[in-house]
């Protein structure tokens, strides 16, 4: 380990960052920050299918064989049960692996390596053991791929003690998130998104500059409800959030970007606020992240509570293949005004 | 799987009635047709049938319970070769309430008596609890998880019902020593939350202690006056189900509707006669009282009248095409109004013996929704206890009632001189909204036409 390395996230404060910024695509964002993380520590490298010599199947991992060469950046064969215990046991004997998915889907095939090995481990070796791992790709519906290539696992992994769960929605947040997951001495489930991949922001070019994990983010202030997002629900937030400007309400907009540990003092302020809420997620409803939200609404903040705590969830069904039926199954900006302003009395 | 037999609606209006008896005890055989428990509703007591065959496997709601809600469950029935290993945990109620309406229930109700437009009672809200029971979770969420449409502003709740308020507002109420009974709900249902509390502290709402305090109550809410306890000379009757519905439909007509009374005094010397004979006549096929041929006078009145025969709605007068009339029958801790249907087409000997009939099974408790819900007109007879002038008050939606006193020998003047006959006075109560004072009397008219020269009844 090199002298003078942070074995850990130092400081679970987040800054505010001053210094340069440019415009990238979070695609490029989560390149550099791999890029980055992997010029700082020897220990850090990528492997998955296709991303050495084709550069990533969503060409995430652009540049990185020519830069690190065929070592740490690793082809593998198309086999995540495989693979992905490859890499948590390399994660045991010390390195710091970074395990791309093809997309989360095919994750399901090393999802006891996961939850049994990575997650487990440092509590069943009584400390000894760690898995300073990170498990990426993206997660979610993109278009038309039918069910079982559409599906969101945010809750699934958030379930699980032992796991760090982040989904990260601006430029910033995924390459800040990213390195903060890389240093992480624990796993890292880092929820990506198809879409989301080719959306441009600014992010900062200083690579100490890290977001830590477990902070969400105010992106936008409100008075009148608060909606929660995650990853690609952030735009249909914001977007219902304009709509209902129309409307007189002001809206106030959280970005979790960690689901866990899920930042509940960043929503309870809120909500003390605004005394409403309104989660957004793409998932299906039943134990969702939505569902966390009703009991931590409840839990800590009854007497702030002026309406039951509204969910818009993905439908509770398998994710249709067709487009117009996919579109149904999605929560789009309307839907979250309909329940902001249900919450709200606003009829 | 065990059958849930449920509480049955035995009318549009029902939403909960009293588990009177039990007919069949826990490990009877039932057959479909059994009757397996007696139901007392609003104004009657019913009896069950069962729809299922099998065994009574166990009664969840024990007889004499008051207040079951409608689709509540209230027994078990064990299928051909289940036993009571099948039946649900003790507690576990299965309660199917959350069922749609439309799903067939277990136990029919034995009538359901759809009245098409002339339900004495308008239609009961959509069940709250039918809503939020509903499995939402399942398609809800992608279209936005609370549906609640907000309810138009509420009235204050009624004392001694538990008040909806968002926590948020109870807090809120509860620093500022603001009274949630006092405030009335804009949310869903009538919740109260944060706005109706901010209202309420801009405009000065009654503060808990304020209402504590022995104030001079409104004399426009008499009912939620404050009854000092009882005493130990005294004794409580609690309130029956028709009496509950009584006095909440006869305070709401009191109160809502404008009413006016119209007295006409008439000689009914000739219809004695007539009915005498006509008694004689019939050799015991029927015994024809003085009311029979005021419902029969009434009827036919009411044809000659028919703007008198309508009810008052949000948009419309509307005009009956029937005479179906309304006759008030008393009996111990209670009041009805079986009908006659089609008064004015049936001979008094019918009117009669129906008469007859009906009150004998009303006093029992035994009639049917359909036998007492409806009706255009009715007709209250206080004169076999010699009274001899009162008014009463309007059943809606009908929008009259006339109330018959008693025929008392009295001298009457006619041509200038002075003579004895037997005279009753009757007195209309009119829905002032529907029947104008002018009209109402035109009615009167009519009815004493009729009354005072019987054989034109005939005519």
């Amino acid at each position: 380990m090199p002298a003078g390395l942070p074995a850990s996230v130092p400081d679970n404060a987040e800054t505010e960052y001053a210094g340069e910024t440019t415009e990238v695509t979070v695609r490029e964002a989560l390149r550099d920050a791999m890029a980055e993380e992997m010029r700082r520590d020897a220990r850090v490298f990528l492997m998955g299918e296709e991303v050495a010599e084709y550069q990533g199947a969503y060409k995430v991992s652009q540049g990185l064989l020519d830069e690190f060469g065929a070592k740490r950046v690793i082809d593998t064969p198309i086999t995540e049960h495989g693979f992905t215990g490859l890499g948590t046991g390399a994660a045991f004997a010390g390195l710091r692996p970074i395990v791309e998915f093809m997309t989360f889907n095919f994750a399901m095939q090393g999802i006891d390596h996961i939850i049994n090995s990575a997650a487990k481990t440092r509590y069943m070796s009584g400390g000894q053991v760690s898995a300073p791992i990170v498990f990426r790709g993206p997660n979610g519906a993109a278009a038309r791929v039918a069910a079982q290539h559409s599906q969101e696992y945010s809750s699934w992994y958030a379930h699980c003690p032992g796991l760090k769960v982040v989904a990260p929605w601006s430029a910033a947040d995924a390459k800040g998130l990213l390195k903060a997951a890389i240093r992480d001495d624990d796993p890292v489930i880092f929820l990506e998104n198809e879409i989301l991949y080719g959306r441009t922001g600014e992010a900062p070019t200083d690579p100490d500059r890290i977001v830590p994990i477990g902070k969400a983010k105010v992106v936008r202030d409100g008075t009148d409800v608060t909606i929660t997002g995650f990853s690609l629900m952030m735009e249909t937030a914001l977007a219902a959030a304009e709509m209902l400007e129309q409307d007189g309400i002001a809206a106030e907009v959280i970005d979790l970007r960690t689901i866990r540990p899920l930042d509940t003092a960043t929503v309870v302020a809120s909500l003390k606020k605004t005394n409403r809420l309104v989660s957004v997620e793409e998932g299906w409803p039943f134990a969702g992240i939505g569902a966390e939200l009703c009991a931590v609404a409840m839990e800590q903040a009854f007497d702030d509570l002026d309406a039951p705590v509204a969910r818009v969830c993905g439908a509770d069904v398998p994710m249709p293949y067709a487009a117009n039926l996919e579109k149904l199954a999605l929560p789009d900006a309307e839907r979250v005004v309909q329940a902001a302003r249900a919450v709200c009395y606003a009829g | 799987m065990p059958i849930a037999v449920t509480m049955p609606a035995l009318s549009p209006t029902m939403e909960e009635g009293t588990l009177a008896r039990w007919l069949k005890q826990e490990g009877e055989t039932v057959v479909p047709g059994d009757l397996i428990a007696e139901i007392e509703t609003d104004k009657a007591t019913m009896e069950v049938e069962a729809v299922d065959e099998g065994v009574l496997g166990r009664i969840v709601v024990p007889e004499g319970t008051e207040g079951v809600k409608v689709n509540a469950t209230i027994a078990w029935l064990l299928e051909e070769g289940e036993d009571a290993g099948a039946l649900p945990a003790e507690g576990e109620t299965g309660d199917v309430a959350a069922a749609a309406p439309a799903a067939e229930p277990e136990t029919a109700p034995a009538e359901p008596a759809p009245e098409p437009d002339s339900a004495p009672e308008p239609a009961p809200m959509p069940e709250p609890e039918s809503q939020s029971a509903a499995p939402a979770t399942e398609t809800a969420p992608a279209e936005t998880a609370p549906a609640e449409a907000p309810a138009a502003p509420a009235e204050p709740a009624v004392e001694g019902e538990r008040i909806a308020a968002s926590p948020l507002a109870r807090r809120m109420a509860k620093q500022a020593g603001l009274d949630l009974a006092a405030i009335a709900g804009s949310g869903p249902h009538g919740r109260i939350v944060k706005r109706d509390i901010e209202q309420a502290l801009s405009t000065g709402a009654p503060t808990a202690e304020a209402r504590a305090a022995p104030a001079p109550v409104p004399a426009a809410a008499p009912s939620t006056r404050p009854v000092a306890a009882a005493g130990p000379e005294d004794t409580e009757i609690p309130h029956s189900n028709v009496r509950k519905v009584i006095a909440r439909r006869l305070g709401e007509a009191d109160r809502d509707i404008p009413q006016i009374y119209l007295s006409v005094d008439m000689e009914i010397d000739r219809l004695l006669a007539a009915r005498k004979e006509l008694n004689e006549a019939l050799e015991g096929r029927a015994k024809v009282s003085v009311n029979d041929m005021a419902i029969k006078a009434a009827a036919l009145a009411l044809r000659q009248v028919p703007a008198v025969n309508a009810q008052w709605t949000d948009t419309a007068i509307r005009l009956l095409g029937t005479v179906d009339i309304s006759v008030a029958v008393a009996y111990e801790g209670g009041l009805i109004t079986p009908i006659v249907f089609d008064a004015d087409c049936k001979g008094v000997a019918q009117i009669a013996n129906e008469m007859k009939e009906l009150a004998g099974r009303a006093r029992e408790g035994k009639l049917k929704p359909a036998e007492y819900q409806g009706g255009g007109f009715t007709v209250s007879n206080l004169g076999m206890y010699g009274v001899g002038h009162f008014t009463s008050i309007v059943n809606p939606p009908q929008a009259a009632i006339l109330a018959v006193g008693a025929g008392v020998q009295k001298a009457v003047v006619h041509d200038g001189e002075i003579s004895v006959a037997t005279v009753m006075t009757c007195t209309l109560t009119c829905d002032h909204r529907v029947i104008d004072g002018a009209l109402g009397a035109q009615w009167l008219q009519a009815f004493k036409g009729f009354v005072e020269r019987p054989l034109s009844m005939l005519a």
